[in-house]
């Protein structure tokens, strides 16, 4: 072996090695930085009147409670519509549709509506629903968030399928299953981690979503578990707070973001050692 | 988010063992080839259990089977070896219409199962899988435990009680040799026994359904040798009771196990006739050449 040809092989292996190192630390730095500056300004105001009391007047004492549970129904609502409408359009993609024109187009459509602005989304579900209805609602909460899970978990889905191997399909279709049971026996079988995998991402993705409530849900200062209300929830009482001249308010506001920026980390960290105990 | 690489193209594409470029022969062999007569064999004096007649086969444009006849005998071994790519893959994926799930392949000419032609339109998918069982190359236990396996095909044709189910579960894995290493783990998942037993696993799942034929698509490769050796001396015992039809790359294999064995080279059939003869006296050189390791 030419030995300036192993220096320079060294060399650039060497070089190579600094360059992904150091881009990989410039992204984790910003990570670490909006942790950190979440945790050291709004950990002080987490306290367990945040889970009971709702969100209080300028200058009173409060928590988040009302926000909370909105947001957990409006989620809730969210994927319940999106998730099951995601997996069966996954699922046509993957075994039914597969290689047909038809598919390609969804798919394409689909791969759009992914990356739609939420703002837009929310916009729509506004001239779909509120106004139709006359008021702001958790229902229409619920939907603007369910058509932003919906891409999300048809893609994954569609990805999770495939990564089921074709001779699997093949097993199952030799001994005359019909392709429905070949689909909802084996397959589903074999990537359900997979797809609930996706489905998580997706509440992952729409728990921090604000521009589609703005237009939807809205905000409701009180304690409501009726869909058919405006109702609070997370990220708007953020917004709103966030935004406001009074301490108390942005104090919340504090408390929300790490409550939320958590409990996404925490979904994606479940999801990623949820998938991976699947291989 | 990281999940979703490019990973949204269709897979399809031909699925036969052989890559498409060894195919590619070169231009005298392929003349010598083309050259022979294809053979219309009729050597056996057995019954037939299936009779090919005329079968061609396309990959999209691709001409993988040509006017392909051949009697498969009754309750007997038939083996079809040849170099990657051959068609003999192929051939075996046309018996019960598997193919079918690509729809870019297509079979025409006819296949008589017991006088009627499974390529008809009109054929049942279903009841024609329940008569012709396949066992792939890849051991293919299903996401459920080592009963559920070998039950899942019963369901779909019998409504059986616990202790029926239990019953045709048990001798299923006793026919595949495989009852006395599983039955203390029933309800283990399928795919953490190791692959010589899937693979008997799977023989036993397609037995369950009573099947007449059984087409083996190089069962043993993916094993060890003792593995290998089970699975031979398995097929021994299922002849039987069931017509087989083996594909394999390993011509000791197809020595051992077989009663008839089918040349085959470039999508034809060059040479049928039974085992012994093929490995000692063959009548067309190409089989000799094959068999004698001059190429493949």
């Amino acid at each position: 072996m030419n030995a300036s040809l192993y220096l320079r092989r060294r060399l650039t292996n060497y070089f190579n090695l600094t360059v992904s190192v150091l881009t990989t630390l410039f992204g984790l730095f910003w990570l670490g930085w909006l942790l950190w500056t979440l945790f050291s300004n709004g950990l002080q105001w987490i306290s367990l009147d945040l889970f009971t009391q709702s969100t209080p007047p300028p200058g009173e004492a409060g928590g988040l409670a009302n926000a909370i549970v909105g947001s957990v129904l409006l989620t809730v609502v969210g994927v319940l519509i999106g998730a099951p409408a995601g997996v069966l359009a996954g699922t046509y993609l993957c075994e039914f549709g597969r290689g047909s024109r038809f598919a390609s187009v969804v798919r394409f459509v689909n791969d759009i509506l992914l990356s739609a602005p939420s703002i837009i989304i929310g916009v729509f579900v506004y001239g779909l629903i509120v106004i139709n209805v006359g008021h702001f609602s958790g229902w229409a909460g619920g939907v603007a968030l369910a058509l932003i899970v919906l891409p999300v978990v048809v893609r994954t889905t569609e990805d999770m399928l495939q990564l089921v191997p074709d001779h699997m399909r093949e097993a199952a279709a030799a001994l005359g299953a019909p392709q429905w049971k070949v689909v909802s026996a084996i397959v589903y079988r074999a990537a359900a981690r997979g797809i609930a995998t996706g489905i998580l991402l997706g509440i992952a993705r729409i728990s921090g979503e604000t521009a589609p409530l703005l237009f939807t849900a809205l905000n409701n200062q009180f304690w409501t578990t009726d869909m058919s209300q405006p109702m609070s929830n997370l990220p708007v009482v953020i917004f709103q707070f966030a935004m406001s001249p009074y301490d108390d308010w942005q104090h919340l506001a504090w408390a929300g973001s790490l409550l939320i920026t958590v409990t996404i980390l925490l979904l994606n960290i479940i999801a990623r050692i949820w998938l991976r105990e699947s291989k | 988010m990281a999940l979703y690489p490019g990973m949204s193209a269709t897979q399809a594409g031909p699925l036969n063992n052989g890559s498409s470029s060894q195919y590619q022969m070169s231009a005298p062999e392929k003349v010598a080839a083309s050259a022979s007569e294809p053979v219309s064999v009729d050597t056996t004096m057995e019954p037939s259990k299936i009779v090919v007649n005329g079968l061609n086969f396309h990959y999209g444009k691709y001409h993988a089977l040509q006017d392909i006849n051949i009697k498969i005998p009754e309750k007997k071994v038939t083996a079809f070896i040849g170099p990657s790519g051959c068609g003999k893959s192929t051939l075996l994926r046309t018996m019960n219409r598997i193919y079918e799930l690509y729809p870019d392949q297509r079979a025409s000419g006819e296949i008589l199962l017991d006088g009627r032609n499974v390529l008809d339109r009109k054929q049942d998918l279903n009841l024609l899988r329940a008569k012709v069982g396949m066992v792939f190359q890849k051991p293919t236990p299903f996401p459920m435990s080592v009963f559920e396996n070998v039950a899942f095909g019963v369901k779909l044709y019998e409504r059986l009680s616990r202790v029926d189910m239990e019953e045709r579960v048990e001798w299923a894995l006793r026919k595949a040799a495989l009852w006395d290493e599983v039955k203390d783990k029933l309800h283990q998942g399928g795919t953490r026994l190791s692959g010589g037993q899937q693979q008997r696993l799977c023989i036993a799942r397609g037995i369950a359904v009573k099947p007449e034929v059984l087409l083996l698509d190089e069962p043993a490769s993916a094993l060890d040798p003792i593995s290998t050796l089970k699975i031979e001396e398995l097929i021994n015992e299922l002849k039987n009771d069931y017509t087989i039809v083996i594909v394999t790359h390993n011509m000791q294999q197809a020595s051992r196990v077989s009663d008839y064995t089918a040349f085959m080279y470039l999508g034809e059939l060059v040479e049928f006739d039974d085992t012994t003869t093929i490995f000692t006296t063959p009548a067309n050189k190409q089989t000799e050449d094959y068999i004698t390791g001059r190429y493949g």
